[in-house]
């Protein structure tokens, strides 16, 4: 077979009319696009919304058995603390508050914010300070704010701002950052553990998680025996995150309908893009009679149809990726804590579903042509 | 005629579409022996049976009974590639309505057959261009699309893609059915001139009665039956 000679023709027929050439690269990018940026909406809506597991950076979590989202805040009672303290493996233990609270600003209006409360010895889970000191935490009603694109909710705020939480009195010490932002529009306020739960009243007195560091990994699954045994659930930060993308994938009616969203987009992707390239192959079946009549083998026909399926699906899914990866760009600069991560995990998802569809579709367009009689072109 | 070698030998050919009550036969029973350097012409009435003979016997279309042997080969006992091996090898076909591709260059029309025969591409271009020359196609349209030649100009280019591979038989199909009288004429006689060699077969299909003095021998097609027919009787 003249693998040159017959996939220089094969591009050529394909590339010929540039038009149409167009037409499908258009279909098949835009299929392309339609998967990425559905799985880049989902898979970032997951990952932001475990944000705080990973910003935490502990290695493992102790929690109520029925705990399923990171936000989840069922109170421990302070005996598991002491307990997980006494473990084997265990280098530390912190506990940590994960609420939230209400201030009230200086135009009268109330917003919700975030607020952890970190170990008061550790301070285990801190963020990065950009501004002011993190020992500042110790003083009187301090707190430290998160600089995110939903800091501005609480006003023109700087170190030495005061405020209302919960009818208690605030202060700004210090501005922080986490190497993950939140999925949910709530400015964030650090503050010690103590403070979070005895200063602010309506909150809970108890401890929401407790945070470990172990000394090797090697002590994971004794670890968790020892707090099964308890009657609470110690997990990874993996493990957490696992739970915790279960949770807002499957039971919250808003990560059910990207999740489905997400699969429908795959399916129209799908047959968009396969549509359009057997489509092609129908267009051109007389001229694949031709080249039977003229004396063309199965073998050719079939390298044919894949060297232009082949070139159909890489440039469509570069399309695709070009055009998702720019309009994903320009939502990062536009919309704050915009949601949307291109991962390599969605870009090979996408390009194996490209693979798959132009594989369907030229498989059905060789189909047909094996099948077309060179007679019928004869004919006329 | 009895001393001529025998190039194509037709054996009790049939070939029926459908079945049942819509069962039609296009082909009954037909056998004719064709010799080397003939140019028979093959007449008759639409929907007689003569582009599915044609195809019978240019190794396209299978029949459901009889033979056809070309070149001393019963090529309905081929398999499918190898038929088709056999075809680009030996049968050149120019269509009714040409085929070619339209988005692709003359020339690079030209050297498909070349190409599916393992000629590189320079080879194969340039194969082509003495093709071309010999269709009698002014140089100055080989590198453009073939879709934006006359249909005499395109009809040149078929021919000249059928002879690429130098084959013993060239089977046309109503050359100059899309053509005018004069054009049609030219082509047939340039056919007839350059391209019928004592060691070729040339078999044309057509209704066009301006050009049946270009052929050695006419036979006539009525409904699925073929019988031999003198030119004066055609005229
Ligand atoms: N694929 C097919 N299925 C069913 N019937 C067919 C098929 N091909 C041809 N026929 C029938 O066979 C008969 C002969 O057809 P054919 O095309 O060989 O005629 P023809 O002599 O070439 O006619 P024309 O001069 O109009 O081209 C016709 O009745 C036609 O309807
Ligand atoms: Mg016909």
């Amino acid at each position: 077979m003249n693998l040159k000679g017959l996939g220089t023709i094969a591009i050529k027929l394909l590339t010929g009319d540039s038009g149409k050439f167009f037409t499908l690269i258009m279909g098949v990018g835009f299929a392309v696009f339609l998967m990425l940026q559905m799985t880049s909406v989902f898979f970032g809506v997951i990952a932001k919304s475990g944000s705080t597991i990973y910003d935490t950076g502990a290695d493992m979590w102790v929690m109520d058995k029925s705990v399923d989202n990171s936000k989840d805040n069922i109170p421990l009672p302070d005996y598991v603390l002491d307990y997980a303290r006494s473990l084997p493996g265990v280098l530390y233990a912190a506990p940590i508050y994960v609420g939230a609270g209400t201030v009230k600003l200086p135009n009268g209006r109330y917003q919700a914010v975030d607020i952890v409360g970190l170990d008061d010895v550790s301070l285990m889970g801190r963020p990065i300070m950009i501004k002011g000191n993190i020992n500042d935490i110790y003083s009187s009603y301090a707190f430290i704010a998160i600089k995110d694109a939903d800091l501005k909710k609480l006003g023109n705020v700087h170190i030495g701002s005061t405020f209302e939480i919960n009818d208690h009195k605030g202060v700004i010490v210090g501005f922080g950052k986490n190497p993950m932002s939140g999925l949910f529009g709530n400015p964030t306020l650090y503050t010690t553990y103590t403070r979070a739960t005895e200063d602010l009243p309506t909150t809970r007195f108890t401890i929401s998680y407790v945070l470990l560091k172990i000394k090797s990994p090697k002590y994971i699954p004794e670890i968790k025996k020892a707090i099964d045994k308890l009657g609470y659930r110690a997990l990874t930060s993996k493990e957490f995150t696992k739970v915790n993308a279960h949770f807002y994938t499957f039971k919250t009616g808003f990560g059910m309908n990207v999740l489905i969203m997400t699969l429908v987009s795959f399916i129209v992707g799908l047959s968009i893009a396969g549509q359009t390239f057997y489509t092609f192959v129908l267009e051109n079946l007389e001229k694949f009679g031709a080249l039977k009549a003229i004396g063309a083998t199965r073998k050719e026909l079939v390298f044919i149809i894949v060297i232009q399926a082949v070139l159909v699906g890489f440039v469509g899914y570069g399309v695709g990726v070009l055009l998702s990866s720019s309009m994903i760009a320009l939502g990062h600069l536009k919309i704050p804590n915009y949601a949307a991560m291109l991962g390599y995990g969605n870009m090979l998802a996408a390009l194996v579903m490209v693979v798959f569809i132009t594989a369907f579709a030229s498989f059905l367009g060789v189909r047909k042509v094996l099948k077309v009689e060179a007679f019928e072109v004869f004919r006329g | 005629m009895d001393n001529k070698k025998i190039s194509i030998r037709v054996q009790n050919l049939t070939k029926c579409f459908g079945s049942g009550e819509a069962k039609t036969c296009a082909v009954k029973n037909v056998s004719l022996d064709i010799y080397y350097g003939e140019m028979l012409y093959i007449v008759g009435p639409s929907g007689s049976g003569k582009t599915t003979f044609l195809s019978l016997i240019s190794g396209v279309l299978r029949p459901d009974n009889g033979k056809v042997i070309v070149k001393d080969t019963d090529i309905w006992s081929l398999d499918t590639d190898s038929l088709a091996r056999f075809r680009l090898n030996n049968i050149g076909f120019v269509f009714q309505d040409y085929h070619l591709f339209p988005r692709l260059s003359v020339l690079e029309n030209v050297a498909i057959p070349l190409i599916l025969k393992g000629e590189d591409w320079n080879k194969a271009i340039n194969l082509a261009k003495e093709k071309l020359q010999m269709a009698q196609l002014p140089e100055s349209k080989y590198e453009l699309p073939a879709y934006k030649l006359s249909g005499g100009e395109q009809q040149r280019v078929a021919i000249a893609r059928a002879l690429a591979t130098n084959p013993t038989i060239l089977a046309l199909d109503e050359p100059t059915a899309a053509l005018d009288g004069d054009t049609g004429k030219k082509v047939m006689q340039l056919i007839k001139e350059r391209m019928l060699t004592p060691e070729r077969t040339i078999l044309v299909i057509t209704h066009d009665s301006r050009i049946f003095e270009d052929a050695t021998r006419i036979v006539h097609m009525e409904d699925g039956v073929i019988k031999e027919a003198s030119l004066n009787e055609i005229h």
